[in-house]
């Protein structure tokens, strides 16, 4: 028998596989089609203050072994998903869950955490500040190592819950900002998020996204993924959730080699709804092809 | 929302750039006015395409190519294993069509039409319909639609066949109690302006996953935010912000 438990901030999981957040909504879409406790965790709808309709469509764009999207946050905003969502994914979904938050200023970040704080089933928090979606916001506070510090700072003094903070990959030194959030107080660090990216139309000749560029995710990321989880791992002594490109058992294992305590899949789950549970059903044996008994051994493995 | 693999029995053109696919498969619980989205290899995403026609394990789609996608679509052969997501999307209300409704497709949106009429039919309603092409190599599905219901009009318009013009210049042809409509989005406009009851509008957008999980789709309705792919791809005439 091989164990896929791993731990994440103090938390057990069964496994390491959290479905990333903006991927998943608040569960209950997968929930209709298996049971979304099989999973880690997952992570939620990326929520803030106020709700938010988001960029203008088309959104999304396809790419080669990936996808632009620019969907700029779209979500209710805190009190309604207090309201409507938590107590519909609490009906489907038993374990902690991870809050996904963003902002736009520091104060927004607070607001929010201060109110999902109250939430139980909220496990921890991932901080997002490596959106690339939405002009001026989320995007400058992950590019500085001084603004990433200072939200983590701010969101730690209302919370007692794991803050993980979640990174851009666009930027010049991802190990500097990682360092700057653990030594302002975050619980773990989250990577990567998307891409910035674009697709131009040949016909049209124009960008296919209306807003033009978008967050690029996909298995075509991966290898910037394990590269920047790997640098991260060596700098950090918090624990890493590892994204991006994710779609197989053996994905998982490659990032967890890279470092990663816990792994996230975004992008696989909405070609495949069923991706996390073929995975996590594949692990074991793609475990034992590689003679793996516990996966909490691998972690870092690589280095 | 269910994940099958369909398997093409018959994948022909129809009209010009227009293929019809024919699939078997678990069609248990697709309704009229849904789509299903189709993994189409060598493709990251899938292909959301109208239902046309369903019966028991049957499927029947049309399609029509428009890029590399449906390109590859229609080269599939006979025997062609495609995995599919059915069941997506909200469908038509046939319960407030009334006695005479109106069914108006345009291009790409007949296709969705045929199985409304189908159940329509079936119900003992007396269902009128408008297909608008651009030119007579592009009209589709006439003669099947004859067949359901005896009013059937063609626009064209290069007047090739048909009445020349658009799908509303054949609105004061028909008498109807309540409307159904799938085409491109000026065409639904022109509709929305034109049509004197209420009505069910179908809507694209490019999606992401087609099931409501990436928000990639969303439009905004006077009653809040709406997922095309999830809480449409039909809306209600009062609804719609135009």
């Amino acid at each position: 028998m091989v164990s896929l438990k791993t731990t994440l901030c103090g938390i057990e999981l069964d496994n390491p596989l959290i479905p990333a957040s903006g991927t998943f909504g608040f569960g209950y879409e997968f929930a209709e089609i298996y049971d979304i406790n099989v999973l880690g965790s997952f992570s939620f709808k990326g929520t803030t203050k106020d709700a938010r309709f988001g960029n203008p469509t088309p959104r999304i764009a396809e790419c080669k072994k990936g996808l632009i999207n620019s969907v700029g946050l779209q979500n209710p905003g805190v009190h309604k998903v207090l309201e409507n969502e938590l107590p519909k994914l609490k009906k489907c979904f038993f374990k902690p869950v991870m809050a996904n938050v963003s902002g736009f200023s520091v104060e927004d970040y607070v607001y929010t955490v201060k109110m999902l704080d109250q939430e139980p089933q909220i496990g921890w928090f991932e901080v997002n500040v490596s959106c690339p979606n939405v002009h001026g916001g989320g995007m400058s506070f992950g590019t500085s190592p001084e603004a990433a510090a200072e939200v983590t700072r701010a969101v730690k003094t209302v919370t007692n819950k794991p803050v993980i903070v979640k990174l851009s990959p666009n930027v010049t030194d991802i190990v500097a900002i990682a360092k700057a959030c653990e030594e302002a107080g975050a619980d773990g660090i989250s990577l990567i998020n998307t891409l910035l990216g674009m697709k131009i139309d040949l016909k049209s000749k124009k960008p296919v996204i209306a807003n033009k560029m978008g967050g690029f995710s996909g298995p075509a990321i991966k290898p910037v993924a394990i590269r920047m989880v790997y640098q991260v791992y060596e700098a950090v002594n918090i624990p890493i959730v590892g994204g991006g490109g994710v779609e197989s058992a053996e994905d998982v294992i490659e990032m967890m080699l890279a470092g990663a305590s816990a792994v996230q899949v975004g992008a696989a789950n909405l070609v495949d709804p069923m991706a996390c549970p073929k995975i996590i059903e594949d692990l074991p044996r793609v475990m034992e092809k590689y003679g793996i008994k516990d996966l909490k051994d691998i972690i870092g493995g690589a280095h | 929302m269910k994940d099958t693999i369909f398997t093409v029995l018959e994948n022909k053109e129809i009209a010009k750039n227009t293929y019809e696919m024919v699939l078997m498969g678990d069609t248990d619980g697709i309704k009229c006015g849904q789509f299903v989205n189709l993994k189409i290899d060598g493709f990251y995403l899938r292909r959301p395409i109208s239902v046309c026609y369903v019966e028991k394990n049957v499927l029947t789609i049309i399609y029509k190519v428009v890029g590399e996608g449906t390109e590859v679509m229609a080269k599939m052969e006979k025997g062609t294993e495609i995995l599919t997501l059915t069941g997506l999307g909200n469908g038509y209300d046939v319960s407030k069509s009334g006695e005479k409704p109106l069914l108006v497709g345009g291009g790409a949106g007949v296709p969705p039409m045929y199985q409304l009429c189908c159940d329509l039919v079936a119900q003992g309603k007396k269902p009128s319909v408008i297909l608008g092409f651009n030119t007579k190599d592009e009209v589709f599905y006439e003669k099947e639609f004859e067949a359901l219901c005896g009013n059937v009009f063609i626009t064209t318009v290069d007047g090739s066949q048909g009445i020349k013009g658009f799908v509303t210049d054949a609105f004061d042809k028909v008498d109807y109690t309540y409307f159904y409509t799938c085409g491109p989005e000026p065409m639904l406009k022109a509709v929305y302006n034109k049509s004197n009851t209420s009505g069910q509008f179908s809507f694209e957008e490019r999606m992401g996953c087609g099931f409501g999980a990436c928000m990639g789709c969303s439009c905004k309705t006077k009653y809040g935010n709406k997922r095309i792919c999830k809480d449409g791809p039909v809306l209600e005439k009062e609804e719609i912000i135009w």
